[in-house]
């Protein structure tokens, strides 16, 4: 069963997210081929298959960070409309993707500015939406370490002399400052030891489930598309084999493939 | 009393792509329903598919056939058909399970783990906390594991943690998925009292019981699975 709390209540509403016939070639090479889903507000959908299956292409693709070959990724902006991601302008790409999205890196040197204090690297983006008064940016940086554990004598430390843990917190605070209403995540707790994922993980929960983010996350790991997703695709050469309820394709696989993750799960 | 559960023609096998596509059928054509303040126990010996139908009522499992219809609020629901979205409110608002296996969450403690599905209905968390202790206190969980996380519990202590978490919301309709296996004997009678106090509540109730002694205490009706097994 499901260890994620429940969607909020709502009527018909329309999808945050909407993926029509995604395809990516590197030429002759495939990346993604054929992906439809939706995603709706507050919603955790999980991604997952082995390395080379297409997850983090796909991921690519929909944040607007890689230009797909075909298909259409459709986000429905603040102001009730749906925009088609990909032909917007690279400065209102970018805007989104500063303000709207969050993108958590697997390597949280890629998503991090590692030369300059963690208090700037989270205040960095409340001064991208326009916050100019130097001490409401700090004292709202101070607040977000504080919600990744990260003590308060370490806002003016570089993320260079964090550990690999406190560094994922850390960008998971600066994502999650200007309040988006996706985040997209590439194997956010990859490359951690498992104490150290396990309480990530757990803060991810709690942040998701608090502010009632939606996500998408790249994972290989079933036990973590289990604990944070409700809904799961699962890819193989670059195509979804089979997508639907988290607890159900993994309690009652269908596809082949589905059959066989499963079954290799190691228990503890 | 109003029907809250009607599952009809409701079949379902299991595809075995791993041992070379072989087909492990379960049941078809189950036809049965759940009244409210009613429970109804699945009978039948083991491997007949009583966990499976149970499991599709609550969407974990897949249907291939059927309905499986569910009263929430002033609308039906088809289960068996549903969109995963809608299946995930369901269980929100109207369908709780109630099973002996607790899934531990890293560094969440007790106390939470049962006042969770209270705060996902919009229960505020200092009220969810209280009833959450307090079921905890009817089972016999002691107060000083409350604040502890349960994954260095004893396995008993785990499952109590598990049937608090179950019994602790208002749902209108519980699956019950062997609640008393293996529990003491104390314990056991709690459960029983806790099956009654939501019959008298108007809760449907489905359930799997291997207790004899439990399953008389509180069944009204028996659903026999083997009625509905396919023959090999």
């Amino acid at each position: 069963m499901s260890a994620l709390a429940a969607l909020p209540e709502s009527g018909e509403e329309k999808p945050l997210l909407h993926v029509s016939k995604l395809s990516h070639w590197y030429g002759e090479r495939l990346g993604c081929r054929d992906v439809s889903f939706d995603v709706y507000p507050g919603e955790v959908v999980a991604i997952v298959g082995e390395s080379g299956s297409g997850k983090t292409t796909l991921l690519n693709c929909l944040a607007g960070r890689l230009r797909p070959t075909a298909g259409v990724v459709e986000y429905l902006m603040r102001d009730g409309r749906a925009r088609n991601v990909l032909s917007l302008t690279e400065a209102e790409r970018r805007f989104l993707a500063r303000t709207d999205w969050g993108f958590v890196h697997q390597n949280p040197s890629d998503g991090l500015r590692m030369t300059v204090s963690a208090g700037a690297n989270v205040g960095e983006r409340l001064m991208a939406i326009g916050d100019r008064h130097y001490g409401t940016i700090r004292e709202t940086a101070l607040d977000w370490l504080g919600r990744v554990e990260i003590a308060s004598d370490r806002i003016d430390d570089e993320p260079r002399a964090f550990s690999g843990g406190m560094r994922q917190r850390l960008q998971i605070a600066r994502n999650l400052v200007t309040r988006p209403r996706l985040v997209f995540m590439d194997e956010p707790t990859g490359g951690l030891d498992v104490s150290v994922q396990a309480r990530l993980l757990d803060l991810l929960r709690s942040l998701v489930t608090d502010l009632g983010l939606a996500a998408i996350i790249v994972t290989h790991d079933l036990a973590v598309a289990r604990l944070l997703s409700h809904r799961m695709l699962v890819m193989k050469n670059g195509v979804v084999v089979e997508q639907g309820l988290t607890d159900r394709l993994l309690d009652d696989p269908r596809h082949a493939y589905t059959q066989l993750l499963v079954s290799s799960i190691l228990q503890v | 009393m109003p029907t809250r559960i009607v599952v009809s023609g409701l079949a379902k096998s299991f595809v075995m792509h791993l041992q070379g596509g072989v087909e492990l059928p379960v049941v078809s054509n189950v036809d049965f329903s759940v009244e409210s303040g009613e429970c109804v126990v699945l009978g039948g010996p083991s491997g007949a598919g009583k966990s499976s139908i149970l499991k599709m009522v609550y969407g974990n499992y897949g249907a291939d056939g059927g309905q499986i219809l569910i009263r929430d609020g002033d609308r039906l629901v088809d289960v068996a058909a549903a969109a995963p979205r809608r299946i995930i409110r369901l269980r929100e608002s109207t369908i709780g399970y109630v099973s002996q296996f607790l899934r531990v969450v890293p560094r969440v403690s007790a106390l939470d783990v049962v006042a969770e599905p209270l705060v996902a209905r919009g229960v505020d968390r200092d009220t969810a906390r209280a009833r959450a202790g307090a079921m905890l206190d009817r089972l016999n969980v002691p107060r000083r594991l409350f604040d502890l996380p349960p994954a260095t519990f004893s396995g008993g202590e785990q499952q109590r943690v598990n049937v608090a978490r179950g019994f602790v919301t208002d749902h209108p309709i519980l699956l019950l998925d062997e609640p008393t296996a293996s529990l003491d004997a104390g314990n056991r009678s709690v459960v029983v009292s806790l099956i009654a106090e939501k019959k008298a509540a108007g809760v449907a109730m489905l359930g799997i019981f291997h207790d004899e002694e439990v399953r008389s205490a509180v069944a009204d009706r028996i659903v026999d699975v083997a009625a509905f097994r396919i023959a090999a």
